[in-house]
Order: C-alpha cells, then sequence, then structure tokens
C-alpha cells in the first residue's frame, strides 16, 4: 500500500536528469530502429513526459491518477499513444515508453533510500502502481484511436452506401443495399429526410431488393424511416418485396397495412408519378403529352 | 463502471417554466459536448419528459446534469429526482406508456428509447429518481 | 404574458410558433384558436413549427388536441415545417401522431389543406382525419 505521500517527488527533483539519461538510453536499447530525427523526437518526448510527471506529482503524490492534478499527463500520454499509432508503432513499443521507465526510477530510488529497505520497498511499491496505471491508459488510448479510425471507416461506408435518388422533380428513391441496423437506419433517416427538404419531395420510394434480411427488428427500422418521411409531409412506398420476405413479415405479424407495398422500384415508381398527377405516354404516331 | 463526473450543475423543477429552462440547460450541456443534432434533440427531448414527469408526478424535484467520462468516452448524464408519491410497478409503466401512448409512462419509455443508458429507482412514498445517460 | 399570434390567410389561420412553448402559452392558443375558428368561419388550420427544435409529447398532445377541436368547428388542420432532427426523435419517442396531417412547409400544407376541405365538404358530415 502506497504512502499517504510519496517521496517521490522529491527524488524526481533531486535526481530528474539521472532518471532522464538512464531512461532515454533504455528506450533506445530495448524499442524499434529509429532514424535520428525519431530519436530526436523521442528525446523530446521524455524529457516532456518527465517534466509532466514531476508536475503531477509535486501536486499530487496520492497515486489516484484520475483527477484534474493528472489531467496533463494524461492527455500527454493519450496523444502519444494517438500519434505513435499513426505511425506504426506497435502498442507494446508504445507501452514500453512508460514501462522502460521503471528500472531507471528504482535504482535512482535505490541510490537515494539505498540503507532504508522498507523506504525503497514502499517507493518502488508505489511508482510500479503509478507506472502500470499510466502504461495501461497508454494501450487503452491506443485501442480507442484504432477503434476510431474504425468507426470513421464505417461512418464513411454507411454514408456511401445509402445514397439517394431524385427520380423525378418531387420523388425519391432510396435503394438500400446490405444490412439494415439502428446505427445504419439513423443516417438512412437523416439523409432521406435531408433529401425530402432540400428537392421538396412528397415521395420517396423505399428499394429493398438489396437487403438481405428482413426480420422484425429490420421491419421496426422500416417503419420508423416510413413514419419519419411521413412527418415531413412526405410519402413512402416500399419495393423490392420478395415472395420470401412477404412471408416472413405476414408471420411477423408486422403491420405495412398503412404502406404501400410493390414487388419492384419500377412499380413504385409507377405509381408515385400517378400519386403526383403525372402520366406516362408513349410516343408513337399519336401527338405526346408527357407529364402533368 | 467507473464513471468520472467532470462538472456539474442542478436545477430546481418547480414550475413548467422550469422545464423549459432545463430543456436549454441540457441543450448547452449537450452542445459542449460536441453531440450532433440529431442527438442533441434525443437527449433534450428526453429531458423535457422527464423534468415534465418530476413537476407533474412527482410534485416538483430536481435535475442534475453532469458532463462524465468512463475512460476515453465522454458523456451528458442528467438525473432526475423526486420526492413524490413513487410508481408502485416501474415495469407496468414502462410498458403501459408504450402502449397508451398517454402520460407518465410514455415519458418515462421514451425517454428511455432516446437515450443510450437509463435508469430508474422508485419506491412508493418515497419518491422517483431517473437517470439517462447519452455517450459522445 | 405572450400570447402566440393568429394570421388569418383568406379562408385558413396560420399560426406560427416559435417560442419555447410552456404550459400556459399552450392553453391560450387552444383558446384563441378555437375562438379565431368560430370568429372567421375558417376551414383550416396550419400550424407551422419550423422553428421548433424540440416537439415533445406535451407539444405533440397539444398539436393533436387542436387538431380535434379545429375538427369539431368543421375545420382541418396541417402542421408543417417540422425539421428533421425532430421528426426522427418524435419517430423514436414512440407518440402515436395519428389524425395529425403534416406538410413539409407553407406552401405544401395549404395545398394539403384544400384537398383536406374539399375532402371534408364530399363525405357530408366533417369527413374523417387520416
Amino acid at each position: 500500500m502506497p504512502t499517504a505521500t510519496s517521496r517521490l517527488p522529491h527524488v524526481f527533483e533531486k535526481r530528474e536528469q539521472e532518471i532522464s539519461d538512464q531512461w532515454i538510453e533504455k528506450q533506445q536499447a530495448t524499442g524499434r530502429k529509429l532514424t535520428a530525427a525519431e530519436r530526436e523526437q523521442a528525446n523530446r518526448q521524455s524529457r516532456e513526459f518527465l517534466r509532466s510527471l514531476k508536475t503531477a506529482l509535486k501536486q499530487n503524490s496520492s497515486g489516484d491518477v484520475s483527477g484534474p492534478d493528472w489531467a496533463g499527463v494524461r492527455e500527454f500520454l493519450v496523444d502519444l499513444s494517438s500519434r505513435r499509432a499513426k505511425d506504426g508503432y506497435t502498442p507494446r513499443e508504445t507501452a514500453s515508453f512508460v514501462f522502460s521507465l521503471k528500472q531507471p526510477l528504482f535504482s535512482a530510488l535505490k541510490n537515494e533510500f539505498g540503507s532504508d529497505a522498507k523506504a525503497v520497498a514502499d517507493e518502488v511499491w508505489f511508482a510500479t502502481l503509478l507506472l502500470d496505471e499510466l502504461g495501461l491508459l497508454t494501450t487503452d488510448a491506443f485501442q480507442k484511436s484504432r477503434e476510431d479510425v474504425i468507426l470513421r471507416q464505417q461512418k464513411e461506408l454507411l454514408e456511401l452506401s445509402t445514397p439517394v435518388v431524385r427520380l423525378w422533380e418531387n420523388i425519391l428513391a432510396l435503394p438500400l443495399i446490405g444490412t439494415l441496423d439502428s446505427a445504419r437506419t439513423q443516417v438512412v433517416m437523416q439523409n432521406l429526410l435531408e433529401a425530402i427538404v432540400q428537392t421538396r419531395s412528397d415521395y420517396a420510394i423505399i428499394d429493398i431488393t438489396g437487403v438481405p434480411v428482413v426480420d422484425t427488428l429490420v421491419a421496426q427500422h422500416l417503419l420508423k424511416t416510413v413514419a419519419a418521411a411521413r412527418l415531413m409531409g412526405a410519402d413512402c412506398l416500399i419495393s423490392g418485396i420478395r415472395p420470401q420476405i412477404a412471408q416472413t413479415i405476414i408471420h411477423l405479424g408486422v403491420d405495412l397495412s398503412e404502406v404501400t407495398t410493390k414487388a419492384t422500384l419500377a412499380d413504385a415508381f409507377e405509381v408515385a408519378l400517378r400519386r403526383s398527377g403525372h402520366k406516362v405516354v408513349r410516343q408513337d404516331a399519336a401527338p405526346v403529352s408527357a407529364a402533368r | 463502471m467507473a464513471i468520472r463526473v467532470v462538472s456539474a450543475e442542478s436545477m430546481e423543477i418547480r414550475s413548467s417554466d422550469a422545464v423549459v429552462l432545463v430543456r436549454q440547460a441540457v441543450r448547452k450541456k449537450s452542445i459542449s459536448l460536441g453531440l450532433g443534432l440529431v442527438d442533441q434533440t434525443k437527449v433534450v427531448t428526453a429531458s423535457s419528459e422527464l423534468a415534465r414527469n418530476t413537476l407533474d408526478y412527482g410534485g416538483g424535484g430536481t435535475a442534475h446534469l453532469e458532463l462524465v467520462e468512463n475512460g476515453t468516452r465522454s458523456g451528458l448524464r442528467i438525473t432526475f429526482e423526486d420526492q413524490g408519491p413513487g410508481i408502485p410497478d416501474v415495469d407496468l409503466a414502462l410498458t403501459d406508456g408504450y402502449t397508451t401512448g398517454n402520460g407518465m409512462g410514455l415519458g418515462l419509455s421514451g425517454a428511455k428509447r432516446l437515450s443510450n443508458e437509463f435508469e430508474i429507482w422508485s419506491k412508493p412514498g418515497e419518491g422517483t429518481r431517473v437517470s439517462i445517460l447519452r455517450w459522445k | 404574458m405572450d400570447r402566440i399570434p393568429i394570421l388569418k390567410m383568406g379562408d385558413f389561420l396560420l399560426v406560427t410558433i416559435q417560442v419555447d412553448m410552456h404550459d400556459r402559452l399552450a392553453l391560450s392558443l387552444q383558446d384563441d384558436l378555437t375562438g379565431q375558428i368560430v370568429k372567421h368561419r375558417a376551414h383550416g388550420v396550419l400550424i407551422d413549427i419550423s422553428a421548433l427544435e424540440i416537439v415533445d409529447s406535451f407539444i405533440g398532445r397539444m398539436l393533436a388536441s387542436i387538431a380535434s377541436m379545429a375538427h369539431l368547428l368543421d375545420a382541418q388542420t396541417v402542421v408543417v415545417g417540422m425539421q428533421p432532427a425532430v421528426a426522427i426523435t418524435l419517430v423514436e419517442l414512440g407518440l402515436p401522431m395519428k389524425g395529425i396531417r403534416t406538410a413539409l412547409d407553407v406552401e405544401k400544407g395549404m395545398t394539403a389543406l384544400r384537398g383536406a376541405i374539399l375532402e371534408a365538404g364530399q363525405d357530408g358530415d366533417t369527413g374523417r382525419i387520416r
């Protein structure tokens, strides 16, 4: 159990240079091969880390690194982690940044409290817990920045795969391809509603030919999308209902009676045209009258 | 779940004017958290429902707005508490609200649907505490 | 106390809700509106909520009440201008907005109103709300 107020701050104050030199040396010995520029950057980062570590310890040496006194240190490590993640360092290499500080720190403690075995033991224990906590922080942050990349890519994929197509003056089509989960539904709804506002459309055709599975959840997501569009004054039609889907929907007891459904996008388009007062006439010999 | 409170603010809910003030405060907090417009709207609407419940069914109470952190993600947590009559059957209220589309139950179940996390504690004769959370 | 202004536009009444409404304001709106419908023998009410960033169950129920009251007075109602974020949230909230006609904006709202009034007239009685 670390002492209420560790003497680590004092040790840092007195032996900063000694710890810093040894630490930088250790990093270079065990880490990956670095270019001169990378080495210089690593040195700078080390010195900066030690500085903020020293400051934080002086303000709060209880061992709790979650408070505001340690915000600077935490931010530094999170920043370092994401930068290294982008630069291609492995999580282990990034965590080593912190863990390799243990040995130099322990020798400094031994040099400082040499004769007092208990003091050395207590302080080493305290330092171990502290550095473990900080090292783990880098792995968490590393993980998170990886997840952020994945999330961003997922988001881009979602947006790319939910295009809204303008079929006619006031008729939109939304060909859905792939699964329809709640995250996707949110994006679909947003895109559709924004398109309705921009194009002032009265009809939206949601085509689900490319949606492989339609279960209760998917049906609910579809109904939500229809309801939202309706609140914006647009009528929705659902097309692409395959025979199996029709059976599934009835068996599930989903109520689609309020929604016009068609087997194909073409059929739905025809209905939408008709409802909006349009008529498509073939131009043979007879004089034409297409829309309106 | 090691949730850390970054900042906290409390508001009294004693009149319908307070419901409007709660909405505005939640809006402000959610903007500062950096939530997108739809998420902002959801959390403000959920807060409006619960604030209204606190007023109409709880006899007035308090709203606690907290910006929180859990490791690397941040969120907005709002807790509504009152010393009112309490809810005898919470589960029933939650399902009822959904089916009848009326009153307190709708507010509760609606707020739950609009939030990432939802917690409710209620004891007849002691009061009610409802907490909603939206992560960034 | 503020009151929400009600404009007469031909045979219609236009209500533009711009403030964050509290209960008293909502109740006085219902009073004023029903009064105006009778006074001007209006057949259509257009409620513009394009400035509302939040529509909770209270506001939703108020809109439904207004539509029902207007209907009893032989006037049709259309709510226009709902913001996308509000629409998405309302659907998630699960508030049944049955019986409330909606349109994208005032222009489309008027077209919808004319259609609704025609429908109501043809039905013999005051017509059914969809």
